[in-house]
């Protein structure tokens, strides 16, 4: 099942701050049903889009080691709607990180950096490892393949525009 | 140096943030498990936001102290013993055991976590600044 409410990441600046990308596209089974003639993304799918990159900014700090998951939302302040063939930019911002748990400030804008859609701030818990294995088992399910794909790209694309530029320069 | 009722102000607009009550209902004497309603999670939140509010730093359990009644000899038949007592004053110096004391009911426990507590704490720790 596909989980990924995150297209791309366009900036990523370890333990600090990271940019991506949500285009919303009729191709979307959810936007037919929310609503029929009115197709809306859901604030709460908008929220697990921040809460995605703010889950990856947070987790690559320890190396995606730790089970961090979504453990409560303070924040979460709507100013519009964002409708099919919109784009939404989240940044995402992390203001606290510690053993037990980190705080990311979240905002979106819709197509382009000029128009504020929401204003999300999310607390992460960092599963105690000894615990969560009781419960969970070993494996990471929180960073799976599918999630953490969408920074490796992010990097390979990253890595290939300095690769060309380093061979333009030679 | 902030007086008790500066530092109070800012602990009340703390919680009102983080726990999501009116500011009426955070009182002095006010319980935050049981008059507030907080949960495990919020306890986080409330530290993260009181280090920023107040500019101190919160090492792991210095407020909320983590596995108070881990020691099988500090509880007996839902009460803790004199030693468990004494292991609580020691690892909570800002609670105000009195009134538990009385009746040291384990499940009374959450009772000792006051605003009162909180506004003691960040006092105290502003006076070490």
């Amino acid at each position: 099942m596909r989980w990924i409410w995150i297209d791309k990441f366009v900036e990523f600046r370890s333990g600090q701050f990271a940019r991506s990308v949500k285009n919303l596209s009729l191709a979307e089974e959810h936007l037919h049903d929310h609503y029929p003639g009115f197709p809306v993304m859901p604030a709460s799918l908008i929220i697990e889009g921040m809460a995605q990159t703010g889950g990856i900014l947070v987790g690559e700090v320890k190396n995606f080691e730790d089970k961090v998951v979504l453990a409560k939302i303070p924040k979460a302040e709507f100013y519009g709607t964002a409708c099919a063939g919109d784009q939404l930019i989240y940044d995402v911002t992390l203001v606290d990180h510690r053993a037990e748990g980190s705080v990311v400030e979240c905002k979106a804008y819709l197509n382009g950096t000029e128009n504020l859609l929401a204003d999300v701030e999310i607390v992460f818990a960092h599963l105690d490892n000894s615990r969560a294995n009781q419960i969970f088992g070993p494996k990471n399910f929180v960073f799976t393949k599918q999630l953490l794909g969408v920074l490796n790209l992010a990097r390979a694309q990253q890595a290939s525009i300095e690769s060309d530029a380093g061979k333009k320069d030679t | 140096m902030a007086s008790h009722e500066e530092i109070f102000q800012k602990v009340q607009t703390t919680l009102v943030d983080a726990l999501g009550v009116d500011e009426e209902q955070v009182t002095p004497g006010a319980t935050l498990q049981g008059d507030l309603e907080a949960e495990s999670i919020d306890f986080l939140d409330i530290v993260f936001r009181l280090e920023r509010n107040f500019g101190i730093t919160i090492p792991r359990g210095e407020l909320f102290p983590e596995n108070l009644t881990s020691d099988a000899s500090m509880i007996e038949n839902g009460k803790l013993t004199a030693k468990g007592l004494e292991e609580i004053r020691a690892r909570m110096p800002y609670a105000d055991l009195t009134e538990f004391a009385k009746n040291p009911e384990v499940d009374r426990m959450g009772d000792l976590y006051t605003v009162d507590m909180l506004v003691r704490y960040v006092s105290d720790k502003l006076a070490a600044k």
